[in-house]
C-alpha cells in the first residue's frame, strides 16, 4: 500500500461503507478539531464512539465516552486516531486485541506510524494515514467546495443528495 | 475518472460545476439570494461554529460564487481560494489576515497603479506600511525586511510593461525570511503561469481582467497554495492563536493546508464585507471556460503587433519580453513559454504629444483604463492609472511620460494593426 498517495476510489470504498467508528482522543471542547470531525460524521450517519479517558463516563454530543478500545460495548467497523503519531504503536497493540478486528484504522493529519500500518495490513485491516475524513467526505461528496476548497474531483452526474438542506454524500461508484 | 488528473482546459470548464442537484441545471446556475435555510438550530450553529460545510450568508459565501472559487484554486493548482468584490477587495483582505498596525510588507515597484496607491495611501490608515524594493536587485528586498515584515508582495507580469518577475527567486527570499510570497498574478492568468509551481504561497488576481475576459465584471480572487506554515512563528496570530470570534477556534490547527482561505473568508470577508455579486461570478465562471483559446490567441496577436511595432518608423521603442533580444525574454520564455502576455508598452516618436495623438487617433481600438478584453485596449498611464504617482515613481513603475501601453484583444490580427497604422499617422 502507497500511503504517500491515495487513490479516491479506495477512500470511498472505505468511507461508504464503514458504518461505525471508534474516535481515540475526541474532545468535549467544541472548537477542538475532533469535535468537529465527531459531529461531522454523525451528521453523515455514522454511529460513533468517543474514546477518551479523561471523559470516560461522560457524554460527548450525547454519545457515551470510553476510557479505551477494550471497554467499547460492540464490534466497530473504524477505529480513528486523533493522537500523536507516537502514540501509534500502543493504539495498535489495542486494536490488533479487538475481536473482531475493525476492517479500518484512519489516523489524522500529520499521524502516521508506517510500522504500525504494516501490522494492521498484515492483520487484514485497511490503513489511511494523515488524513483526515471529514477533509476526504467533504472533498468526495462535492460538500468542500462550497467552501472554495479544491475537491480535485470532477462530475457531470448528479450529486448524491442527503436529507435536509445542504447535505451530500458520498456516491458509491 | 478519479484516477486521471485532467488537464488545464478541462478544469476551466468542469473545475466546481456538478449539475444543479435540485434542477440538473447543467450551467451553475446564479443563486441570486442573499440567506439560506437552515434545517434546525442545531444545524444553524453547526455552520455558524465551521464545523459544517454550507452557506449561510451571501456576505460571506455564495453556491454561484463557490463554484467559481473551486475553479480558481484547481487552475492555479492551490488547496482553495475566496473570491471577492474585486482585485482591489483580494489584496485588502489577505494584508488583513497577515498584519496588525505597526507591521510592515515588501512590495515591488513595478505594480498595477492602482496597488501602488493602494499600498501607498490607504493602507498607512491601518497602520500598514509598504515597503518599495526593486525585483530586479534583490538587495533591495532583503535588505528592508525585519521583525515586522509580513510578506512579500510582487506581480508575474508587471503592470504596464508586462516584465515577467524571477519568481523562485523572490520565493527563496521570503521563504529565508520566514514570510510568504504573494504574487498578483492577473496580467498572466493560470494559463501562462502558475506561481505557487515556483515557490509562491498566496495568488491573488482581478478577475475582471483576463479570467473574466470580456470586460462585462468586477471580481477579484485570493488563492491559497496551501504550502505555508503560518504556526512556524508568531508572526501570523490570526491563524496560529485562538480566536476569540469562533470561540478559541484555532484556524491553522482546524483547516490546515487550506486554514489561509478560510481564515480570508471568515474573519475578513465576514467583517470587512466586499463580497463578489453572484451574477460577476456567473459570468466570471462563463468567462474562464474560454482561458486558454482567449488567452492564447491574446499572446499570439500581442506579439504580432509588438513586431510591427518595432519595426515602425514613428515608433521609439516598443517593451514586450516575447520579442527576441528584449532583456526581459529570458525570464519570459522561463516562466511563461506558451507565451508574453497581452500588456504591454511603447513610445511614439514625438514623446508625450505623440502618445496623446496617437491615444485619441485611434479608431477600433479603445481607449479606456483596463486591460484583459477581447477588445484591444489602450491608455496612457502618466495621464490615467499611474496619475497620482509622482514622476520618479511613474519611472520606476515604467509608466513614464512617453508610454502608451496596449492590451492586445482577439480580433483580427490584421485589423489591430491597421487602426494601430492609422493613428501613427495622425502623430506628425
Amino acid at each position: 500500500m502507497d500511503h504517500d498517495h491515495y487513490s479516491d476510489d479506495y477512500i470511498r470504498s472505505i468511507l461508504t461503507s464503514v458504518k461505525s467508528v471508534a474516535i481515540i482522543g475526541a474532545s468535549a471542547k467544541q472548537v477542538r478539531p475532533s469535535y468537529f470531525v465527531m459531529k461531522y460524521m454523525m451528521d453523515k450517519g455514522f454511529t460513533v464512539f468517543p474514546i477518551n479517558p479523561g471523559h470516560a463516563g461522560g457524554e460527548i454530543l450525547g454519545r457515551m465516552t470510553y476510557a479505551s478500545l477494550a471497554e467499547l460495548p460492540e464490534p466497530v467497523d473504524m477505529v480513528d486516531v486523533f493522537r500523536a503519531s507516537a502514540a501509534v504503536p500502543g493504539i495498535t497493540d489495542e486494536v490488533l486485541a479487538m475481536e473482531p478486528l475493525p476492517k479500518v484504522v484512519w489516523m489524522q493529519l500529520t499521524v502516521r506510524d508506517d510500522d504500525s500500518a504494516k501490522r494492521l495490513e498484515a492483520a487484514g485491516i485497511d490503513v489511511v494515514m494523515n488524513r483526515c475524513p471529514k477533509i476526504e467526505y467533504g472533498r468526495l461528496s462535492g460538500e468542500i467546495g462550497w467552501s472554495g476548497v479544491n475537491s480535485k474531483t470532477i462530475s457531470a452526474r448528479r450529486p448524491e443528495v442527503r436529507a435536509g438542506f445542504q447535505s451530500f454524500g458520498i456516491r458509491n461508484k | 475518472m478519479s484516477q486521471r488528473v485532467p488537464g488545464f482546459d478541462t478544469l476551466a470548464i468542469h473545475s466546481g460545476a456538478q449539475p444543479d442537484p435540485a434542477t440538473g441545471a447543467r450551467t451553475t446556475p446564479i443563486y441570486q439570494t442573499t440567506a439560506y435555510v437552515f434545517n434546525d438550530t442545531d444545524h444553524a450553529a453547526s455552520l455558524f461554529g465551521l464545523q459544517a460545510f454550507g452557506n449561510i450568508y451571501t456576505r460571506i459565501m455564495n453556491p454561484t460564487q463557490a463554484v467559481l472559487e473551486e475553479r480558481l484554486a484547481a487552475l492555479e493548482g492551490g488547496t482553495a481560494a475566496l473570491a471577492v468584490a474585486s482585485g482591489h477587495a483580494a489584496q485588502m483582505i489577505v494584508f488583513h489576515t497577515l498584519m496588525t498596525a505597526g507591521d510592515n510588507f515588501i512590495a515591488a515597484r513595478r505594480l498595477y497603479g492602482g496597488s501602488i496607491n493602494q499600498f501607498g495611501h490607504s493602507f498607512k490608515n491601518f497602520g500598514w506600511e509598504v515597503r518599495w524594493a526593486d525585483v530586479d536587485d534583490p538587495e533591495t528586498i532583503a535588505s528592508q525586511i525585519d521583525d515586522r515584515t509580513k510578506a512579500l508582495f510582487i506581480e508575474s507580469f508587471a503592470n504596464p510593461a508586462g516584465f515577467v518577475t524571477d519568481i523562485e527567486a523572490m520565493a527563496k527570499i521570503a521563504h529565508d525570511a520566514g514570510i510568504p510570497l504573494i504574487v498578483d498574478n492577473t496580467m498572466a492568468s493560470p494559463y501562462l503561469v502558475r506561481p505557487f509551481e515556483h515557490g509562491a504561497d498566496i495568488v491573488v488576481h482581478s478577475l475582471t481582467k483576463f479570467l473574466g475576459g470580456h470586460g462585462n465584471s468586477m471580481g477579484g480572487v485570493i488563492v491559497d497554495g496551501g504550502t505555508f506554515d503560518w504556526s512556524a512563528s508568531d508572526k501570523y496570530p490570526m491563524l496560529s492563536t485562538p480566536r476569540d470570534e469562533y470561540g478559541g477556534v484555532v484556524l491553522h490547527e482546524t483547516f490546515g493546508n487550506f486554514s489561509f482561505a478560510i481564515a480570508c473568508r471568515v474573519l475578513g470577508l465576514r467583517d470587512l464585507g466586499p463580497a463578489i455579486a453572484p451574477m460577476n461570478a456567473f459570468l466570471i465562471l462563463t468567462g474562464i471556460e474560454t482561458l486558454a483559446l482567449r488567452m492564447q490567441r491574446h499572446c499570439d496577436n500581442a506579439l504580432a503587433v509588438a513586431k510591427h511595432l518595432k519595426d515602425h518608423p514613428k515608433v521609439e521603442w516598443v517593451e514586450y519580453s516575447g520579442l527576441e533580444g528584449h532583456h526581459n525574454n529570458a525570464l519570459q520564455k522561463r516562466y511563461s513559454p506558451k507565451g508574453a502576455g497581452s500588456v504591454f508598452t511603447f513610445g511614439v516618436k514625438g514623446g508625450y504629444e505623440a502618445g496623446v495623438k496617437f491615444v485619441e487617433g485611434v479608431e477600433i481600438i479603445s481607449h479606456l483604463a483596463n486591460i484583459g478584453d477581447t477588445r484591444t485596449l489602450v491608455i496612457h498611464p502618466a495621464s490615467t492609472t499611474h496619475r497620482q504617482l509622482t514622476d520618479e515613481q511613474r519611472e520606476k513603475a515604467g509608466a513614464g511620460n512617453d508610454v502608451v501601453r496596449l492590451s492586445i484583444g482577439i480580433e483580427d490580427v490584421a485589423d489591430i494593426i491597421a487602426d494601430i497604422d492609422q493613428a501613427l499617422d495622425k502623430t506628425a
